[in-house]
């Protein structure tokens, strides 16, 4: 009999799903109660995740499908805490736009079951389950403020080059199981070898459907358009949800089926690095909405935790999964400052809307002026330690060339993060925002905030955390 | 000694820029000030204590705190030797005049600005009291941040270009000291200076782990030819940031050349000496030459700044026991001197609004005292004897020529085009003939410019004629580094 116990926080959050839904249908007028409710399941099953699963090493279920591991149960816990962030500091931008529905919660926890079974996967199909789930719930969530136009096209560009990255997915996928006869992970990770010209073709494809996930460079198109286009909680939802999953997945596909090929990857891994770091600083400087901004600076750090995981070793992807986590808060940190600017029921997203911030709000400008710092990685502040383990792991592989270009990198990424500052700090005020913001938004912004400015004093408890993640 | 007096040092400022933060601004500023004004004069007090109760005799660190930071990675080390010690009491002596400064510089958020520059102490003592490389490296990083606002919110014109260069250069240069401190962990195992001092570095790594320390140390110097961005900062930046530019943040970097670059690699200092020369007596002459054209008082300061720090350099790399002597006195001297030169032209910028040196001239028939004082200033800047300005330069010229004639030939033509560009800069703005007619009513200096222009100008001649206090103090750390390179260099 298999321990169902350990795949317990999946199923709770499928049946929530259900309960929700069938709410939902019979009660009128239920929004409300299935935000708080749905909320509350999260929470719950992050109290699940972390009893049930946080000590184990490692276990599969399922003929070996479903792996439970430490790597497992941390990514699952950064999910679920982001998507309950995400949910909870929605609500008044969405009341604005009159989208305050019952679908949303329930696509968020759709989604995010599916990010679970992604992290779980220890096999190509469950993986392939997993990644459709969650897609299909993003591709409407984009879409859900369906009275502007932007929105609806943002929701149908991610669905087409969306579904093309998944049909080169499972075009690699197929091939790898050609070669190896096998879908699970650890069947394949003894089957293959590297004689076989063929199988790289495979393991290509499946990498290129990975980054476009992730939205690396060169498949990282969709991003700025998607991420401008969709409500900003759900391009906050974007920016930090699917990419812990989709960082997960990464790493298992990498160490795991493919460790043995690390020749083949290694230097396709590099590449995606490289063009991201040095693209995501490069187009974001002509950006003039922040979303879009986001959206380039965020390929650029999918790019410094790429490097991580080039570097073949434990301490790498323990950098990375530590960039990971330090991006997500200063993500959350930075949307919480974007939905702050509301103006008589109107956000504002330009970039020349901040302008003179810092003489009418300057708590909320002295926040972003930290949070600003700590995205272009200057010390004290939580980022630059990101960077930091990051490169300290490169460099253990004397992998100065990516180690040189990334720093490069930070620098010209530094310009754009100094521009929004200098937007702020040294330009003519505008009009007031409003100020009633909801507890929670601020509690989020308080919270992240401290954490990025204090995490200096503390900085061994999350190396200890990440450090129980043992792939290789 | 168990009380953590370094991190109390570092600490304080922190702790008054915080409650400075939570201090409403009013109508008056005063509660501001004071709180500031009482912060650093209390850090000044405790670092003279330091100095009292520092041990002159030894060259090993003193009042080392080691704590664990990052668990089997990094301590959280600071401590102190002879070298550093005068850097730090630079700092505490510099920050409480800046702030009596701002009185009439800054007008606009007073509160924010009087933040910024009680953080950028905390940082600055932070870097002359660390002991392991990569707790030097977030202080000296961290140092960006406060900077970068003092240039861009306070400064004048074109304080956004500044600001942006300031910030970009010094990372730009930066960047590249990280991955070599990175990988001195992972060549040595550990970023413990003491440690390093120790074990030392293999030869086959040096010459680049130098390069890339150099190229962080040359841009804050700043070094000609990434010297562009420091007449930028300095014009745009108002008094205060000035003085603190001038006065602390390029000595981070000379404190840099001796503290790292010679200390950790000894056999690539040597190699890289002939590089250092050159650039140095370029520096002291090419800078010069552009000072003395300049038509803006502040940046005349500015690139004699670049000049004075070209001797600075020079005497590090002289490997002499008197070069090096001779940088550290010139260093503290430039930082006296600097800091007062840049009081002085505030101090008329904020009666007259203009910078030019076309705008003045006959100063000394309306304003005798303020003309005294500048007088005195000048004097040091060029280097007469019994100014501190000429014992560093008179000890680094030493040093030279043991090592270099060509080079301390070159070097002491800097000399004499210091004096011309000083003395001509003083003849037009204060004697002549006084033609423009708005200079008949400006008012001479102030209660409080006074007091700060005369304890700016007490310690120059106090050094200048009796320079043993600070020789007294380096002099053992000075030849402990000396002999520990004579030491590597023989057994390479």
């Amino acid at each position: 009999m298999e321990n169902l116990n350990l795949i317990l926080p999946e199923i709770f959050i499928s049946l929530s799903i259900m309960f929700l839904l069938i709410l939902g249908v019979f009660k009128n007028d239920s929004s409300k109660i299935t935000f708080n409710l749905s909320l509350f399941a999260i929470l719950i099953t992050i109290i699940i995740t972390i009893n049930e699963t946080f000590s184990v090493t490692r276990e599969t279920l399922f003929n070996e499908s479903v792996v439970i591991d430490s790597m497992s149960s941390l990514m699952k816990i950064i999910t679920l805490i982001g998507g309950f962030l995400v949910l909870v500091i929605s609500s008044t931008y969405l009341k604005t736009f009159k989208i305050y529905n019952i679908e949303y919660p329930i696509l968020i926890l759709s989604s995010i079951l599916g990010m679970m079974v992604m992290i779980s996967s220890n096999d190509l199909i469950v993986f392939y389950m997993g990644l459709e789930l969650q897609s299909l719930a993003l591709y409407v969530l984009a879409t859900y403020n369906r009275d502007q136009l932007k929105s609806s096209e943002a929701g149908l560009k991610y669905f087409v080059l969306s579904a093309l990255s998944s049909g080169l997915l499972l075009y690699g996928c197929s091939l790898v199981y050609g070669f190896s006869g096998s879908t699970n992970f650890d069947t394949i990770s003894s089957q293959l070898n590297s004689e076989e010209y063929v199988l790289t073709f495979g393991i290509v494809f499946i990498l290129v459907g990975l980054a476009f996930k992730i939205s690396a460079v060169p498949f990282h198109m969709w991003a700025p358009d998607v991420y401008e286009g969709s409500p900003t909680t759900v391009t906050l939802f974007f920016t930090i949800v699917p990419k812990i999953a989709a960082l997960t997945v990464f790493i298992r596909f990498l160490y795991v089926p493919f460790l043995n090929l690390i020749d083949q990857w290694q230097m396709i891994i590099v590449f995606l690095s490289i063009a991201s770091m040095v693209f995501g600083a490069v187009a974001a400087i002509g950006q003039t909405n922040i979303k879009r901004l986001i959206a380039y600076s965020s390929i650029g750090h999918i790019g410094y935790t790429l490097a991580g995981l080039a570097t073949a070793s434990n301490e790498g992807i323990q950098s990375s999964i530590i960039y990971i986590s330090i991006y997500v808060v200063m993500n959350l940190a930075l949307f919480s400052c974007l939905l702050m600017l509301r103006r008589k029921d109107q956000y504002y997203e330009d970039i020349n809307d901040l302008s003179g911030l810092s003489k009418n709000h300057p708590l909320l400008s002295l926040c972003m002026l930290l949070i600003l710092f700590s995205l272009a990685g200057i010390p004290p502040l939580a980022g630059f330690f990101a960077k930091f383990y990051v490169f300290k792991a490169v460099l253990e592989q004397s992998m100065y060339f990516l180690a040189i270009v990334g720093l490069l990198s930070t620098v010209v990424a530094a310009f754009y993060y100094l521009r929004i500052i200098k937007i702020m700090y040294f330009d003519k005020e505008k009009d007031k925002y409003d100020t009633d913001h909801s507890l929670w938004l601020k509690f989020s912004l308080t919270v992240s905030t401290i954490l990025i400015l204090l995490y200096f004093i503390f900085p061994s408890q999350l190396i200890e955390v990440v450090s129980r993640i043992n792939i290789i | 000694m168990n009380f953590p007096i370094l991190s109390s040092l570092i600490l304080l400022p922190t702790i008054g820029a915080l409650f400075l933060f939570f201090i409403k601004e009013k109508g008056d500023n005063s509660t501001i000030k004071y709180v500031a004004l009482f912060t650093t004069v209390v850090n000044f007090l405790i670092s003279i204590y330091l100095w009292i109760a520092f041990d002159q005799s030894t060259s090993t660190f003193q009042f080392i705190e080691d704590r664990t930071w990052i668990k089997g990675f990094i301590n959280y080390k600071v401590g102190v030797d002879g070298i550093s010690i005068l850097f730090i009491i630079l700092t505490t002596f510099i920050t409480p005049l800046c702030i009596i400064s701002v009185n009439n510089s800054v007008k606009n958020r007073l509160r924010d600005f009087l933040i910024s520059i009680l953080i950028m102490e905390s940082f600055m003592i932070g870097v002359f009291s660390a002991l392991d490389l990569v707790i030097f490296y977030l202080f000296f990083e961290a140092g960006l941040i406060p900077m970068f606002l003092i240039i861009g919110i306070w400064g004048g014109a074109r304080r956004v270009y500044s600001a942006f260069k300031f910030f970009l250069y010094t990372l730009l240069g930066s960047v590249l000291m990280l991955v070599a401190i990175i990988s001195i962990y992972w060549i040595t195992g550990t970023t413990d200076v003491v440690q390093l001092y120790e074990i030392g570095i293999d030869i086959k790594y040096q010459n680049l782990l130098w390069l890339a320390f150099f190229s962080s140390f040359a841009v804050k110097t700043p070094m000609w030819p990434v010297h562009t961005w420091l007449p930028d900062a300095h014009v745009e930046a108002p008094t205060a940031g000035s003085v603190l530019l001038a006065a602390i943040l390029l000595k981070m970097a000379g404190y840099g050349f001796i503290r790292f670059s010679l200390g950790l690699f000894p056999v690539a200092s040597e190699v890289f000496t002939p590089l250092i020369y050159t650039l140095s007596v370029i520096a002291i002459i090419f800078t010069s030459l552009i000072a003395l054209m300049q038509e803006d008082m502040k940046k005349l300061i500015a690139y004699s700044s670049v000049a004075h720090m070209g001797f600075v350099t020079l005497g590090i790399f002289t490997l002499q026991q008197q070069g090096i002597e001779g940088s550290i006195i010139q260093m503290i001297s430039h930082g006296l001197v600097s800091a007062a030169l840049f009081l002085t032209v505030g101090v008329v910028y904020d009666r007259m609004h203009s910078r030019l040196i076309s705008t003045y001239g006959g100063l000394v028939s309306v304003i005798p005292k303020y003309s005294i004082l500048f007088m005195l200033f000048a004097l040091a800047s060029l280097g007469l004897p019994g100014t501190s300005g000429f014992v560093g330069e008179f000890l680094i010229l030493m040093g030279a020529f043991k090592d270099n004639f060509l080079v301390a030939v070159l070097a002491s033509i800097g000399v004499i085009l210091g004096a011309a560009y000083m003395l001509w800069l003083y003849k037009r703005v204060v004697f002549g003939k006084l033609l423009n007619e708005d200079l008949k009513k400006i008012l001479d200096l102030n209660k409080s410019e006074y007091f700060i222009l005369s304890s700016l100008a007490a310690p120059i001649l106090f050094f200048g004629f009796y320079p043993d206090p600070l020789i007294n103090t380096i002099e053992v750390s000075v030849t402990d580094l000396i002999n520990m390179h004579n030491t590597n260099i023989a057994s390479k």
